[in-house]
C-alpha cells in the first residue's frame, strides 16, 4: 500500500437515520448529515435530524468505527444567529466528529467555544485556491477543504501541494455547475438560495403543468424545462432548464447529468486526496446503499490494483440508474468540459 | 451618500475602454473600482494598462480601487492576484478569502460583494482584518441590511449595488464559449462581441438571465433609484452604479443628481426607462425574488 493511499476516506450523505444506518452498513468511512433547519443546505421538509435522531447516529456509526460529519453550511442570516451557534454547540455535545463550515464569524464561533471540535470548510466556502484555504486554515485550524466542483485535477493537485489542509473532493452526484457559494440564482428566480435558505430551486416554487406544448416545469412561474411525449423528464434545477440563446434552444448552462470520476480514482489516491464525497442527502436509503455499495469496491479494487485498476462496467451500470438524466461526466476535472 | 462605479464586467476592446473611462474622469461620481473581475482569459488590458486607467482617474479626482477577480484557481491568477495586492498606490477590493488574506492587517481594503458577509459577526471580523468598506451581497434584502447596520463596526462604510444587471453566479465554464459550440480554452474571445452580455430567454421568450463568460447575470437591471431614500435611511455610505455598454454616463448622471435630491426619483426613474437593456427589478431589496419589481408607494402617488 501507498503511503499516501492509506487515507482516502469515502464520505456519503444521509438525509435521515435510516440512510445513515445504510452508508454505515455499506462502507462509508464518513457520512455527513445536517439538523433539520435552515443551518445546513440541504433544508427540506422531512429531511434531515433532530437531536434524538442525530445522537442515534452517532452512537451507530461510532459502535463501527465510522465517523459522522455536521454540516451547518449556510451563512448564519442577521435574524437566527443563534440557531447556528446551537447547532455547533449541539454538534460538540453530539461527539460529532467535525462540522462542516462556510460562515468565518461562525468559524470563530467555534474555535472560540469548543477549540477541540475539529472544523472542515465546507464547498460553499468558494475556496478555489489555496490562499484562500490557508487563509481558513491561519485563522480557524481548519483541517479539511471541500473544492468546489470548478477545478481541473491538475489545478486540485497545484492547490494541494501548497497547503498542509486535507483536500476533500466531490466525487459523485449531482452536479453543481456554478462555485458553490457564490451563485444567488436560486434566489433571483424564487427569493430563496442555498446561502440564504439552504436551499436551490426549492420545491415549494415548483409547478408542473400538462399544456398543448407539453409537460411544463416551471419555477416561480418562470419555465425552466418543456418535454415532449417520450422525453425523460427530470427536477427543475434552474440551472438545468433549456432555454432560448440568440434564436437557439437548448441546455444553455447544463445538460441534467450527474457527476462520477470513478475512473478518476487512482489518480486522485495517487494525489493524495484525503477523502471523497458522495452527494445526494436529499436522496432514498436506496441510493445511499447502491452508491455508497458501489464506491467502496472501487476504491477498495483500487487500493489493491493501483495503476492498473479498472473501472467495472456493472458499477457503471449501477450508478448510471441513479443519475440525474441517467447521465454521466467528469465535469470540470476533465479540463474540455469547461 | 457617494456614488461609485463598479468594475466593468464585460470585455470590451482597449479603445472603447479607454474612451469609456475618459467620460467616467467627467462624471459624477466619487468612486471608481477598476480591473477584470470575470475571466484571466481577457487580456487585451493587463493589470499595467488598468493601472494607467487608474492615474487618469485619480488625477481626475476619483477615488480609485482595483477590484480582484472573483474565481481564481490557477497559479497565474495567484500571480496577478499577489501584484495588484501589493501594488503600493491604490486601495484594493478583494472578492476572495485569498485576496483577503494576502491584504489582512496589512493595509485597509475593501470586502467585495462575493466574500459572502451575511451577520455582524463575519463583517466585525474583516474589520479587525483591516476591511474599511464592504459591499452587501446582492441577494441580500433591505432589512437584514438594516440589522447589519445596527451592530456595524467603527469606521466600516457600507455599500450597495444599486444599479445594473446582476452578477449572480461564477462557474468553471465559459456558456458565451459553450453558446458557440467552443470549449473555454479556446473560446477565441467571443464576449468581446456582446458588449452588454448574451440574453438568455425561456422558451416563452422571457428574457431571464445574461450569460457572461464564467458569469451569469441577471437579465433584468437592478435598479434601487427608486428606493434611494430608503438605502440613505439606513445609513449607507455608497451606492454603486454597474457599467453598461451605453449611456453608463446618464444613468451615473440621474443617480447624482437623485442623490442631491435636484430631481425627484420618479423622474428620474422615467428619464432612466430608455437608458436602461431590459425592464428594471429590485426585489432582492424588498426580501422578494430578485426579479421582482416593487414600484415605491411614493412614486406611484407622485406618477
Amino acid at each position: 500500500m501507498q503511503p499516501e493511499t492509506r487515507k482516502f476516506e469515502l464520505v456519503c450523505p444521509a438525509g435521515s437515520l435510516p440512510a445513515l444506518k445504510t452508508a454505515v452498513d455499506n462502507g462509508a468511512d464518513c457520512i455527513y448529515m445536517g439538523f433539520r433547519d435552515d443551518t445546513n443546505a440541504r433544508n427540506f421538509t422531512g429531511l434531515n435530524f433532530d437531536l434524538a435522531n442525530a445522537k442515534e447516529g452517532v452512537r451507530y456509526a461510532h459502535a463501527k468505527g465510522k465517523k459522522v460529519l455536521l454540516a451547518l453550511n449556510t451563512y448564519p442570516q442577521t435574524s437566527g444567529w443563534q440557531r447556528w451557534t446551537s447547532a455547533i454547540d449541539n454538534a460538540a455535545e453530539l461527539g460529532m466528529d467535525a462540522v462542516i463550515l462556510a460562515d468565518p464569524g461562525l468559524m470563530r464561533y467555534a474555535t472560540k467555544t469548543h477549540p477541540e471540535l475539529r472544523l472542515h470548510l465546507s464547498v460553499q466556502g468558494s475556496a478555489t485556491n489555496y490562499e484562500a484555504i490557508n487563509f481558513y486554515h491561519e485563522m480557524f485550524g481548519i483541517r479539511r477543504a471541500v473544492v468546489p466542483r470548478v477545478l481541473a485535477l491538475a489545478q486540485v493537485e497545484q492547490l494541494m501541494a501548497n497547503t498542509p489542509v486535507e483536500i476533500e473532493l466531490f466525487g459523485f452526484g449531482g452536479l453543481c455547475v456554478m462555485v458553490e457559494g457564490r451563485c444567488a440564482l436560486s434566489s433571483y428566480a424564487t427569493g430563496d438560495s442555498p446561502n440564504t435558505c439552504g436551499v436551490c430551486s426549492p420545491p415549494k416554487a415548483v409547478r408542473w403543468q400538462e399544456t398543448a406544448n407539453g409537460l411544463e416545469s416551471r419555477l416561480n412561474g418562470i419555465l425552466i424545462d418543456r418535454y415532449g411525449k417520450d422525453e425523460n423528464t427530470g427536477y427543475p434545477t434552474l440551472c438545468k432548464g433549456r432555454f432560448e440563446v440568440a434564436g437557439e434552444t437548448y441546455y444553455a448552462i447544463e445538460e441534467p447529468t450527474s457527476l462520477n470520476t470513478l475512473e478518476l480514482l487512482p489518480e486522485l489516491m495517487r494525489m493524495g486526496v484525503a477523502a471523497i464525497k458522495i452527494e445526494g442527502r436529499q436522496r432514498s436509503p436506496a441510493y445511499v446503499a447502491q452508491v455508497t455499495k458501489v464506491w467502496r469496491q472501487a476504491i477498495d479494487a483500487c487500493r489493491r490494483e493501483g495503476q492498473s485498476f479498472s473501472v467495472k462496467p456493472a458499477w457503471m451500470a449501477e450508478l448510471g440508474k441513479v443519475s440525474e438524466g441517467q447521465q454521466q461526466t467528469l465535469g470540470a476535472y476533465y479540463r474540455p468540459w469547461k | 451618500m457617494k456614488l461609485a462605479l463598479g468594475p466593468l464586467l464585460y470585455y470590451w476592446d482597449s479603445e472603447k475602454v479607454n474612451a469609456f473611462y475618459d467620460t467616467v474622469a467627467r462624471a459624477p461620481v466619487d468612486i471608481v473600482y477598476l480591473g477584470e473581475t470575470v475571466c484571466s482569459r481577457r487580456h487585451l488590458l493587463r493589470l499595467d494598462d488598468w493601472l494607467e486607467v487608474a492615474e487618469k482617474l485619480s488625477d481626475a479626482g476619483k477615488e480609485v480601487v482595483l477590484s480582484t477577480q472573483t474565481l481564481i484557481e490557477s497559479e497565474s491568477d495567484l500571480k496577478t492576484l499577489r501584484k495588484i495586492t501589493s501594488n503600493p498606490n491604490f486601495r484594493v477590493e478583494a472578492n476572495d478569502m485569498g485576496a483577503v488574506r494576502l491584504l489582512a492587517n496589512r493595509v485597509p481594503f475593501v470586502a467585495g460583494p462575493t466574500l459572502n458577509i451575511y451577520n455582524p459577526q463575519t463583517l466585525q471580523l474583516l474589520s479587525e482584518m483591516g476591511a474599511m468598506r464592504w459591499v452587501m451581497p446582492v441577494e441580500m434584502s433591505g432589512a437584514a441590511l438594516a440589522d447589519m447596520q445596527q451592530s456595524r463596526p467603527d469606521g466600516m462604510e457600507t455599500e450597495v449595488f444599486a444599479y445594473g444587471r446582476l452578477p449572480l453566479a461564477f462557474s468553471a465554464r465559459c456558456f458565451t464559449a459553450r453558446h458557440h459550440n467552443l470549449q473555454k480554452d479556446d473560446c477565441q474571445f467571443r464576449c468581446i462581441d456582446y458588449e452588454n452580455g448574451l440574453t438568455l430567454k425561456t422558451r416563452e421568450g422571457q428574457p431571464f438571465l445574461t450569460l457572461n463568460g464564467i458569469q451569469t447575470m441577471s437579465a433584468r437591471v437592478y435598479n434601487l433609484l427608486g428606493d434611494l431614500e430608503e438605502v440613505r435611511a439606513s445609513g449607507v455610505d455608497v451606492v454603486r452604479v454597474s457599467p453598461q455598454a451605453y449611456h453608463s454616463e446618464k444613468i451615473l448622471h440621474l443617480f447624482h443628481e437623485t442623490l442631491e435630491q435636484r430631481i425627484p426619483p420618479s423622474l428620474a426613474l422615467a428619464q432612466m426607462e430608455k437608458l436602461m437593456p431590459e425592464l428594471p427589478c429590485n426585489g432582492y431589496w424588498h426580501g422578494k425574488p430578485g426579479l421582482d419589481f416593487v414600484p415605491q408607494p411614493a412614486l406611484a402617488r407622485s406618477a
